[in-house]
């Protein structure tokens, strides 16, 4: 953890990429970290089953907020149903190591809800599959 | 960095308290001293509530008010005599002392029985906007079971509660729920003002203890409080206990809570009488061990003396104060009353836009435990707009060089977060 908060972090935290809203989403899904109330709603423009384009908007903390936005710009391009297969490692490698078990939660939640959206009803926590 | 900027001479009797926590003794996984600035949530135990529960299992375990044996007789002693310390820790008679596993629990003890007896619609029930959710939710609860309507005593933007229209808020009223001391903000309620106009309006008036009873004194027949809630964990005393206290009066006319072995009178097979309160409360084999360890809190509490221990909570918030008015200028914003005279050892605070979890973990590096969130009282923080706030929480234990080492942390937290 004396490590985790790097500059690109702290970067995605006070200048988030796609934050905001899209004018009409295809799919969409939000919800919230339990533990510390966290708030993360993810939007997409989908065409012929690829990721055009996505906008996040949320509150929170900035490991949550920084996997969020990081998560953004990973997912452009994808095919939805490789959004939807997405695993832990997909965030972790783009925070870097040493999320303690309790924070864990935060590092997650960008990603289900972005799995949610993908696959139209609440995806399971990233961490727990 | 250094945990401390500086280290005044402890005080002889704060160093004796301190060797008495074995936890204060033991480094964090990081080799960092463990700076406990969390006991608005737990407090930490003293060796002799630790070897209380020990000495209760290795020495009489046995089940209460049974056995003729040796053990069993003990047993009952010991758990009966803590009953007393409890009384005569808030000046009760022993027989207004019932067993619970924690304030949360004996609020809603208070709500299913007196609650569901007494309250009709259109009855209205008083609470504060300071509540924790466990002086909140079992009301709301009640509120829908009975169709009562809930009324809020409104607090100002630190965190005061305003008595302006409390004779308003009381017609009608048949019951008044309120905090002694917030835990998010420290802000010691007014019972003294309270509870008489309250009383004058017909209402029985339930306190919140979980935060007033570690660190205030307590005189329930001063305050006239009808019941006083509070759990063990919070002032020294092991998890899974706690009391409520009720007028004798008031717990004769209700009825049980849960029913079962132990609280019976006389039982045939379709019918039965219950016992005496506070044996009519405590269904089934008590929780032993650690009802006769609260007592032995209890007796750590007075020897060090509840009135010792208010006033070295109120000069370390002094303190804190003053090194946390250090950080202002970078962004540091400290809700709450800032008199360390209204408020019960507890600082809630941001830094800038780090996020109090942020700020929590950078701090846990350090060997400093804080509460980062909306320490569950989330109506309060959407009426005051915060989204989350970080919480120090201070006890007997804890010294300046704790403040020191939490203003430490937030030199920290400002290096990586460059604020």
């Amino acid at each position: 953890m004396d490590d985790f908060y790097r500059d690109y972090i702290l970067d995605h935290y006070r200048n988030p990429r796609n934050f905001g809203h899209l004018e009409k989403p295809d799919v969409e899904a939000e919800d919230l970290n339990p533990l510390c109330g966290d708030t993360i709603r993810m939007e997409l423009n989908v065409e012929g089953g690829v990721v055009r384009d996505v906008k996040f908007f949320g509150k929170g903390c900035a490991i949550s907020q920084a996997s969020a936005s990081m998560l953004t710009e990973t997912i452009k391009g994808m095919k939805l149903e490789d959004v939807a297969k997405l695993s832990k490692d997909a965030v972790l490698e783009n925070v870097g190591i040493g999320i303690s078990p309790t924070r864990m939660k935060c590092a997650m939640l960008g990603l289900r809800v972005l799995k949610s959206a993908a696959i139209g009803r609440l995806a399971s926590w990233p961490d727990e599959e | 960095m250094t945990q401390t900027l500086r280290t005044p001479a402890l005080d002889p009797k704060l160093a004796r308290i301190i060797a008495d926590f074995p936890i204060l003794a033991r480094p964090t996984s990081r080799g960092k001293r463990l700076v406990y600035l969390d006991s608005a949530a737990t407090s930490q135990k003293p060796r002799a509530v630790i070897q209380a529960l020990v000495d209760y299992y290795e020495q009489y375990n046995a089940n209460i008010h049974r056995g003729v044996y040796e053990i069993a007789e003990r047993a009952t002693a010991e758990f009966e005599a803590a009953r007393g310390k409890l009384a005569r820790f808030i000046n009760a008679d022993m027989h207004e002392i019932i067993w619970v596993r924690n304030a949360t629990e004996a609020i809603n003890l208070v709500a299913y029985t007196w609650g569901s007896t007494n309250l009709r619609a259109g009855d209205a029930i008083l609470l504060t906007e300071l509540e924790h959710h466990s002086d909140l939710v079992p009301w709301q609860a009640l509120a829908q079971r009975t169709g009562a309507q809930l009324r809020f005593i409104p607090a100002d933007e630190r965190g005061v509660l305003v008595l302006d229209d409390l004779d308003a808020l009381l017609d009608g009223c048949k019951l008044v729920a309120i905090g002694h001391v917030s835990n998010t903000l420290g802000t010691i309620a007014p019972l003294d003002a309270v509870i008489p106009r309250a009383h004058a309006a017909g209402a029985v008036v339930v306190v919140d203890g979980a935060q007033g009873a570690p660190h205030l004194r307590v005189d329930v027949k001063a305050l006239d409080a009808d019941f006083y809630a509070f759990s063990g964990h919070k002032m020294l005393g092991p998890t899974g206990i706690g009391v409520l206290y009720g007028k004798r009066a008031l717990l004769q006319a209700m009825p049980p809570f849960d029913y079962g072995g132990d609280m019976i009178h006389r039982v045939e097979y379709r019918d039965a009488t219950f016992a005496e309160p506070p044996w009519k409360f405590e269904a089934g084999t008590s929780n032993i061990a650690d009802a006769i360890a609260f007592g032995v809190a209890t007796d750590y509490l007075e020897n060090v003396g509840m009135d010792w221990i208010r006033e070295h909570e109120r000069a370390l918030t002094a303190y804190a104060f003053e090194r946390l008015s250090e950080f202002e200028p970078r962004g540091l914003a400290i809700y709450g009353p800032r008199d360390p005279a209204a408020t019960s050892g507890v600082i809630s605070f941001n830094f800038a836009d780090v996020h109090p979890h942020d700020l929590a973990s950078i701090l846990d590096t350090e060997g400093v435990c804080i509460r980062a969130g909306h320490h569950c009282t989330m109506p309060l923080m959407n009426k005051m707009g915060w989204s989350a706030t970080a919480r120090a929480s201070f006890y007997l234990y804890n010294s300046e060089a704790d403040v020191d080492a939490l203003a430490a942390g937030l030199e920290k937290a400002s290096k990586v977060f460059k604020v």
